[in-house]
């Protein structure tokens, strides 16, 4: 059991890094909350499941922060996309002639 | 459950005891004792805050109740939790990649359900599957900026490929 928590929780820490890695060369705002949002909710869920494994009497609250997470979490990046879209900030494409046609149009 | 019973109906006390249960079950995760005293005080707290958010009630109404949603429900579960690991590992795959390989682009996709809850479900379901942000719901079109969006792509493409494996299970449980 104890083997298995840490596999999970060295799981969880790896996709937190990729998703820091993430946010560190993606080229613009909209594709760094892609990477920030996808890779700490399952970072965190799989934290969340490690300390789970570890310490069993604790599940139920554990239970309520992962749901709170899963909710919360595309939801403040889906605000923070919206609002850079009405403030005018434009995605980055990296051949204008090819996929910028949708969002001329 | 409900003493003005005058102008609720039907739906709205059915979604009244729903959020009661939803409240009671989150006290009983958060205090993880069965002790009578808890279970009383827990069980007011719930009816309080069920009766002081009566007017918002109608977030739920899209909400199916019946026994046989419980099934989408849990299909739905399942195939979130596999999309969620697929857009994690997608995601790594870029990131990783020396070249970073991304098209990215806005696209306008449509969506058949029709209640507001349905489509925050439906919306936060796509933020979390590979490749795709929610960045917009206009009625009954969601923006969604989409790192590697396919040449001459339309927008009954974009709806098949990102929306419909979930609306599929979506609408057995909300409208």
């Amino acid at each position: 059991m104890r083997l298995l928590a840490d596999i999970v929780l060295l799981v969880g820490a790896a996709f937190t890094l990729l998703g820091a890695l993430g946010l560190l060369r993606m080229p613009d705002v909209y594709n760094r909350i892609q990477a920030g949002t996808k890779a700490v909710t399952l970072g965190a869920l799989s934290l969340i499941l490690g300390i789970g494994l570890l310490y069993p009497q604790w599940w139920s609250k554990l239970l309520v922060i992962a749901l709170l997470i899963l909710v919360t979490n595309p939801l403040g990046s889906s605000t923070i996309a919206r609002a850079l879209l009405i403030a005018g900030v434009k995605p980055w494409t990296k051949t204008p002639t090819t996929a910028g046609k949708e969002r001329e149009s | 459950m409900k003493t003005p019973a005058n102008e609720a109906t039907d739906g709205t006390l059915a979604h009244g005891v729903f959020l009661f249960l939803l409240l009671f079950t989150l006290w009983l995760l958060l205090t993880g004792s069965i002790d009578p005293a808890e279970l009383i005080a827990g069980a007011m707290v719930a009816l309080a805050v069920t009766l002081i958010s009566r007017p918002h009630l109608n977030i739920f109404t899209g909400l199916r109740l019946t026994p046989g949603a419980i099934l989408p429900f849990l299909s739905y579960l399942g195939l979130f939790l596999v999309e969620l690991i697929r857009a994690n590992l997608d995601m790594a795959r870029r990131v990783l990649t020396p070249s970073l390989p991304l098209q990215p682009a806005l696209v306008e996709v449509k969506t058949e359900l029709q209640s507001p809850l349905g489509r925050l479900i439906l919306a936060n379901s796509i933020t979390l599957t590979p490749g795709t942000l929610t960045v917009d719901v206009l009625e009954d079109r969601l923006v969604i900026h989409w790192v590697e969006v396919p040449p001459g792509l339309t927008i009954e493409d974009a709806t098949r490929s990102i929306t419909s494996k979930f609306e599929r299970h979506l609408k057995g449980f909300v409208k």
